[in-house]
């Protein structure tokens, strides 16, 4: 493009129909982008929610708050919707209290910290496809050379088939584990660089007023962090709630069907409806209703949260 | 080589006891050891045999590895695990260039270039951060469906090309970036356009890089949004590929696993090499408060 051709067009534009001009070539991209991509599937999907929608993308039939109706006595939705909610309330404390732990300890350590940082940093770089690989064909293959077996038979444990069996429901602590150490070393980043920024000082009076090393991180270093822990708190909630890799990838195609529809997350139920079933409609006004759970969650915690503030 | 990023210095290592260091040290070896093991594990399954990973007594290391698993995933008439090697690399580099493009240009029009609406622009731009990526894959899909572009690069990469995320990390960094420059460049002449490229871009390499690789990362490891675009083999991603194998009945286990090396390890390595980067651009992005 030949810019200096365009030179006497803008000059006639005076400075604020250049700055315009100048705005709209540099952002255009990502507001037309966001648009398209962003704007125009929600309102889409919100469209179609209300209308039966099979095989086709396009809107076929009103059908009103039905698609919702069936939702609301759909077992399988409703028991996806229940299962995750248990799930995030597992995976999200020992998510955030690990990785709190990993940097308070990687600030503590002197000798071998970069080495330490690197290690646990590392699991970032892996897709969940292959943690996912690791887990559920060598740690907890279920099999007596499997990883978590081999280590029990040190202990004088018997093989524990660990995903295929439907009960004990053992395959929750290979979905749990997987998640954990792929996203722990994000978080650790986050807090290692809040960390950073408590002022030495406020340790130093800590000390000289006496405090134990447990009453100076709770008093010092929690309410110093608290901005980092809250945004940590949301990006694994919601990032708990709409799981989908994992779950795929550990027990899709496992021999024991029973499991399949027991550990389905909302978005595989979506994925299945939407794909395997082609119901369009049905399918938006599912992700409706998760995003609705996202949203009642996220306010719940900034309420909890909020709370916690006003006492300390 | 991790030497550029300091998170501070162990201020209370000193008057800690020596027996507290070292249950501390010792908490550390161990969840440092089981943080590797998953690495480990897929390193030695993908130079044993099928007879060494399934053997009752663990084999630490193959003591002849094999490159067999290797060679024959590359060998055969479609090697599914070269094209979507190819693909993976396609979609990732076309993505995060365009990413980088769209979300440096946009973030720096945010940050310095006045007009009356930048408030509600900026709202708008900021506002599907709050949506969840549940609600848009399925309408998004209809869409891309709806312009023809499922199974083809276009579907793979241009839904992801514009992040919102890079948009709000660079608009912060052009808000700190130091106005003396371009008003020296404004002085001799050039115009926004000019600046940007002449002398923007060229001081906020940092910025790039930082983004540029998570970006990447993210487009490499991503899964959803590839299983519904690319429903042919020949689309595949390498994600896609390891999935496709996994969750059939009896996989062939050193082959798997070497495919899930492959895949990793070019991001390990990427990511040892420009670690500082990763961490700054994930501090840059405000979420630490």
């Amino acid at each position: 493009m030949n810019v200096n051709a365009l030179q006497p067009l803008l000059q006639r534009l005076g400075p604020r129909g250049r700055h315009l001009a100048a705005f709209a070539v540099f952002a255009g991209p990502v507001i037309l982008g966001v648009g398209l991509f962003s704007y125009i599937p929600v309102l889409w999907g919100f469209v179609l929610s209300f209308f039966e929608a099979r095989g086709t993308v396009a809107p076929q039939r009103f059908v009103g708050l039905s698609n919702y109706a069936l939702l609301v006595t759909d077992r399988e939705f409703i028991r996806s919707l229940m299962m995750i909610t248990v799930f995030g309330a597992v995976i999200v404390p020992l998510t955030v209290g690990l990785s709190l732990a990993l940097a308070v300890a990687l600030r503590r350590i002197g000798w071998g910290r970069t080495f330490f940082r690197t290690v646990f940093f590392l699991p970032m770089t892996c897709s969940y496809v292959a943690g996912s690989l690791v887990w559920r064909m060598s740690l907890f293959n279920g099999q007596a050379y499997g990883v978590a077996n081999m280590a029990g038979s040190v202990f004088g444990l018997q093989p524990v088939e660990w995903i295929s069996a439907p009960s004990p429901p053992l395959y929750w602590v290979a979905l749990v584990t997987v998640r954990l150490w792929l996203q722990c070393g994000f978080y650790v980043v986050i807090f290692l660089a809040a960390l950073v920024e408590v002022p030495a000082s406020l340790y130093e009076a800590a000390h000289v007023d006496g405090a134990s090393g447990w009453q100076s991180f709770r008093h010092v270093t929690l309410p110093s962090i608290r901005n980092a822990s809250v945004s940590i708190l949301f990006l694994c909630t919601i990032g708990a709630f709409q799981a989908f890799d994992e779950f795929y990838n550990v027990m899709g195609g496992v021999a024991s069907p029973g499991n399949i529809t027991m550990i389905r997350t909302p978005l595989i139920y979506l994925y299945d409806v939407a794909f395997t079933q082609q119901n369009y409609g049905y399918g938006s006004a599912g992700a409706f209703v998760l995003t609705l759970l996202i949203v009642v969650f996220s306010a719940l915690q900034s309420r909890v949260v909020g709370f916690g503030r006003a006492e300390g | 080589m991790n030497n550029t990023w300091h998170p501070g210095t162990a201020v209370r290592s000193a008057r800690r006891p020596v027996a507290g260091r070292i249950a501390l040290y010792g908490i550390v070896i161990v969840l440092a050891a089981l943080f590797l093991l998953p690495f480990y594990i897929v390193l030695r399954n993908a130079f044993a045999t099928h007879a060494e990973i399934t053997a009752s007594a663990w084999v630490w290391f193959p003591p002849k590895p094999t490159l067999d698993n290797l060679t024959g995933m590359f060998a055969g008439e479609r090697p599914i695990l070269a094209i979507s090697m190819v693909n993976s690399l396609i979609v990732a580099i076309a993505q995060t260039a365009l990413q980088l493009l769209f979300a440096s240009m946009a973030g720096y029009a945010l940050a310095r270039i006045p007009i009356r609406c930048g408030k509600a622009v900026l709202g708008y731009i900021l506002l599907p951060m709050m949506i969840p990526g549940a609600v848009t894959f399925v309408p998004s899909f209809v869409l891309v469906a709806y312009f023809g572009w499922v199974n083809s690069f276009l579907g793979l990469v241009i839904p992801g090309a514009f992040s919102v995320f890079a948009t709000l990390v660079f608009r912060q960094f052009y808000l700190d970036f130091p106005r003396d420059l371009e008003e020296a460049a404004r002085v001799d002449g050039l115009g926004t356009w000019g600046i940007f490229w002449h002398i923007v871009v060229p001081n906020s390499q940092g910025v790039f890089v930082s983004m540029g690789i998570l970006l990447f990362v993210g487009s490499w490891n991503s899964f959803l949004w590839p299983l519904v675009i690319a429903q042919d083999q020949n689309m595949y991603t390498v994600q896609m590929y390891v999935s496709s194998f996994l969750t059939s009945q009896n996989p062939d286990l050193p082959k798997l696993f070497m495919a899930a090396l492959v895949s990793v390890l070019p991001i390990a390595v990427l990511f040892l090499a420009l670690q500082r980067y990763i961490v700054g651009g994930i501090t840059r992005s405000g979420i630490k408060g």
